[in-house]
């Protein structure tokens, strides 16, 4: 009897890096909203990822030890779109309401399906996925 | 990317300060820089005007918040005006629509600061 093949959706990655500065976190949510615009996603949850990518590039800038780069890494599909962002400097893990740090971490779990958090030797990647839904 | 303030004198000692653009990490200061500019000079009853603000994040909610507690401080208030249904779900998520007072529409925002 013949298997169903199973076919793969297929991955396309797109890798950005940016100087650990404010002014250019604009250039990081503006191309990473145009990665997820390649997929079926809604004005909205495009709105979603490009604020979740800001707040994420924002809190490696505010815990920053020395001037470094931030590393994006988009991994999209037909269904869904994953960013790793990481840097040099630690990535807050909790939050803490009390502090704007608290803000955009309860910002980014709001607004993606799935947040994880992963130690390199490099520091903290943070690793958020938005799941395209059916309209 | 920028973002432009404009404050103007409003009826009651009251100020409006109009924001357009995006508010982020990069463009915040500018905006922290004009409200505490109003509170040191004695002015403690504020509508912020976001309503030609297309971004928001948290560094931008955190400069309102800051304004907030230090008009409080006073016996004042910060009245946002904001239609945006994203920069709203913001509000929301954060909960911050519990703290602030949010309009539609300005007149609504002032006469709700008497």
């Amino acid at each position: 009897m013949n298997q169903p093949v199973t076919v793969p959706a297929e991955l396309d990655v797109v890798e950005l890096r940016i100087p650990a500065k404010a002014e250019w976190v604009a250039v990081a949510r503006l191309a990473v909203a145009a990665v997820a615009n390649r997929l079926d996603f809604s004005v909205e949850d495009i709105e979603d990822v490009r604020l979740a990518i800001a707040e994420a590039c924002t809190n490696v800038i505010r815990h920053a030890t020395s001037p470094g780069q931030i590393d994006i890494r988009c991994e999209a599909t037909l269904t869904e779109l994953t960013v790793e962002v990481g840097g040099g400097a630690a990535v807050r893990l909790r939050a803490d309401v009390r502090s704007e740090d608290g803000l955009g971490i309860i910002i980014i779990q709001s607004l993606m399906d799935a947040v994880e958090y992963r130690a390199e030797q490099s520091g903290v990647v943070l690793q958020m996925t938005k799941r395209v839904h059916a309209r | 990317m920028d973002i432009k303030v404009q404050v103007r004198e409003s009826e009651h000692e009251a100020y409006v300060v109009e924001l357009s653009g995006e508010i982020d990490v990069y463009t915040s200061p500018k905006v922290k820089d004009a409200i505490t500019e109003l509170i040191d000079q004695g002015h403690y009853n504020l509508v912020i005007n976001l309503e030609k603000v297309r971004y928001i994040d948290s560094t931008g909610l955190g400069v309102l918040i800051g304004g907030l507690k230090r008009v409080r401080e006073h016996g004042g208030t910060v009245n946002l005006v904001c239609t945006n249904p994203q920069i709203k779900k913001i509000f929301d998520i954060t909960g911050l629509v519990k703290i602030f007072g949010i309009f539609d529409d300005e007149q609504s925002a002032k006469k709700a600061l008497v």
